[in-house]
């Protein structure tokens, strides 16, 4: 079992004919997953890497009910991209793609609200793996391994680490999603969170975070209502030294909230043992 | 892009919203020329942080010779780290009424939040915490902007009926820089109303989303490099590296942006001071690394490098032999402590090992080794 991906996902990939989306598009084919077809406007009608190409999502969705895919997109086009999946009738969509102007998220976010059973996942993320199954994204399957962990992260060679760590030893995962670290996201930590609460699979769980935003306090405040899972929280740049602010409305919105303290202290609240250096998580997770 | 003052008035006053006569000086003269023209004038340093009025720079001047002896003090001073590049010579105001506005994007709603109160000022942040409920806000649909009746709805929840008309229009104003200009944050504090009841932007800041920099590559040639920042971080920038000037001896470089940080808390956590941080990105291939390694070391205090890669399909080989070259190229001779992982890690720290180069099998072991070395004074 696994949240969100697995075997039977039907997988395209936006931007399958580009370097990036068709190396990794040849990844994800390697560890199984069901790639069905790709998109890039021009090239509908043809083969690329086994698999049918189309124009637009909405041609893609027709003629292989594809319900999930990978936006590899430069960042100019890719607001539009995750908006033509959406309205193709996509439930989860993962953005891979880097640097898209944070207002061009802001419409995404409030576009998506009229699709409310497509889930998104980053922008700027490297996507999620549920390892032996399927992938979407750029996670290295090498150092995954099927089991009970549920890893949820904002950083990605941060996440290769621990699941690496995790892999070495012995404790695999059941899925692993690496968020994003954009200030505006799709698929938030407490989200995920939820939905590895209600997978059977998964036992066990490690939230990697980030200074900034209040995310991680959000999923703490979720953890503290109750769990059911074994759960390690690791938080990444306690000693970074304050952005150079400028202006108060910042301030004015987040408060408090966003400093490493904040956030190791709301998990603790939460009963959530938080580990001082990623190399610590394994034994605090036995 | 963080806009200096001056810069983001211009770019007010291209959106139709009053600000003051105000000239940019670049020298005393300039600053003498500039009371000529204008009268009594603030002289104001422009740099890109706030808190400059507590650190001496501004000045008001009501005569040519207070005007050239502020700029000749002002120009040049640091603050916060900035050297300040030039002054904005700025008529002085009438001042009746001071008004705070903003707008900002709130990361939790993940949404624009517009801000307005009554209670303008220096303090506002004190006012956000002791009285949040002084600050009204809206958060507009970011498709079409704010309506006139949710801006007028804001105004008199910010008690401000009496003037809802020009704020309303002056808000609508303000709104356009963020589809016209990417802006992230605008602010402006105080927004003046003169004793002749005209609205008149008395600061303006300015922030503009640098991922949308392919859209407005007008506004980076025109506003891009005035302030000098750090040296190094701009010579970073030129390598299309991120990088992060801090105050110890240790050079840091690993690859992406939650890995670099979780280093530089590995190696405080060691005992060690990190003197600036470098992210490669994700992959880690060996012109980067050179080209990171070559800026860790511009910095003179630097008296080591702990270098934190995870190759997920780069290979610990070519890292190894990467950063040997690197090494050799620029001849570096101080200590130098690597860990790295990935596919053929043996095979990438046996190479590190027979090129003298310190191989590290955690991040946590090689932030101790580094600290231990540099303890030491041990030359690589």
């Amino acid at each position: 079992m696994s949240i969100l991906l697995d075997r039977a996902t039907r997988v395209i990939v936006q931007g399958i004919t580009g370097r990036e989306g068709g190396f990794h598009t040849e990844q994800m084919q390697a560890l199984g997953t069901n790639v069905v077809g790709g998109t890039s406007p021009g090239k509908g009608g043809t083969k690329h890497l086994g698999v049918p190409v189309f124009n637009t999502v909405a041609d893609a969705v027709k003629a292989t009910g594809a319900n999930a895919t990978g936006i590899f997109v430069p960042a100019p086009f890719a607001a539009d991209a995750i908006m033509e999946a959406a309205a193709a009738g996509i439930t989860l969509i993962v953005c891979i793609t880097e640097g898209i102007p944070i207002q061009d998220m802001i419409r995404v976010k409030d576009f998506l609200r009229g699709y409310p059973q497509a889930r998104l996942i980053g922008a700027n993320c490297p996507g999620l793996i549920t390892p032996g199954e399927a992938k979407i994204g750029i996670i290295p399957q090498r150092i995954t391994s099927p089991g009970h962990v549920g890893l949820v992260s904002r950083s990605g060679t941060l996440t290769y680490e621990v699941a690496s760590s995790l892999s070495a030893a012995g404790m695999g995962q059941s899925t692993i999603v690496g968020v994003g670290g954009d200030p505006v996201l799709g698929l938030t930590f407490r989200d995920v969170v939820q939905l590895f609460e209600k997978d059977p699979a998964t036992t066990h769980l490690v939230l990697i975070g980030e200074i900034g935003g209040s995310d991680e306090e959000h999923a703490a405040e979720l953890l503290a209502k109750g769990s059911r899972l074994k759960a390690v929280a690791f938080i990444s740049g306690r000693t970074a030294p304050e952005g150079k602010r400028m202006g108060h409305a910042g301030a004015i919105i987040s408060g408090n909230r966003g400093t490493a303290r904040s956030k190791e202290e709301a998990f603790r609240k939460a009963g959530v043992e938080v580990a001082e250096t990623t190399d610590d998580i394994v034994g605090m997770l036995r | 892009m963080k806009l200096l003052e001056y810069q983001a008035k211009e770019v007010l006053a291209s959106l139709g919203i009053a600000i003051p006569p105000g000239v940019v000086a670049r020298n005393a003269d300039e600053a003498v020329a500039a009371f000529a023209r204008l009268g009594p004038v603030a002289v104001k340093a422009q740099v890109p942080v706030g808190g400059r009025g507590k650190a001496g720079g501004i000045k008001l001047a009501r005569t040519a010779d207070e005007a050239r002896h502020a700029a000749e003090q002002i120009i040049g001073m640091e603050i916060k780290g900035f050297k300040v590049p030039l002054v904005y010579c700025e008529s002085a105001l009438e001042i009746d009424r001071e008004i705070y506005l903003g707008f900002t994007v709130d990361r939790d709603a993940r949404a624009n939040v517009l801000m307005l109160s009554a209670k303008g000022g220096m303090d506002i942040e004190q006012v956000a915490e002791e009285s949040a409920e002084s600050i009204a806000r809206l958060y507009p649909n970011p498709w079409r902007g704010p309506l006139d009746f949710e801006l007028t709805q804001l105004v008199y929840d910010a008690e401000l009926g009496d003037i809802a008309r020009p704020l309303v229009a002056l808000i609508k104003k303000l709104y356009r820089a963020i589809p016209d200009y990417d802006a992230l944050t605008a602010e402006i504090n105080p927004l003046v109303v003169t004793k002749k009841g005209d609205i008149v932007a008395g600061d303006a800041k300015l922030e503009i989303d640098d991922n949308s920099a392919w859209r407005h590559k007008d506004l980076e040639q025109k506003y891009g490099g005035v302030v000098e920042g750090d040296p190094y971080e701009a010579e970073a920038k030129k390598r299309g590296l991120t990088y992060v000037s801090l105050d110890g001896d240790i050079g840091i470089i690993g690859n992406g942006a939650g890995l670099c940080m979780g280093t530089l808390d590995l190696v405080q956590r060691a005992g060690g001071k990190p003197a600036n941080f470098c992210d490669i990105g994700g992959g880690a291939k060996a012109e980067v690394v050179e080209n990171a390694l070559a800026v860790i070391l511009m910095n003179p205090k630097v008296k080591g490098v702990v270098i934190n890669v995870f190759g997920g399909i780069t290979r610990g080989d070519e890292v190894a032999r990467g950063v040997v070259t690197a090494r050799d190229n620029l001849n570096m001779k101080l200590p130098l402590v690597v860990r790295l992982s990935g596919t053929n890690e043996e095979e990438g720290r046996e190479i590190l090992k027979r090129n003298g180069i310190e191989p590290g099998v955690s991040g946590w072991e090689a932030a101790k080794k580094i600290v231990e070395l540099i303890r030491a004074g041990v030359r690589g």
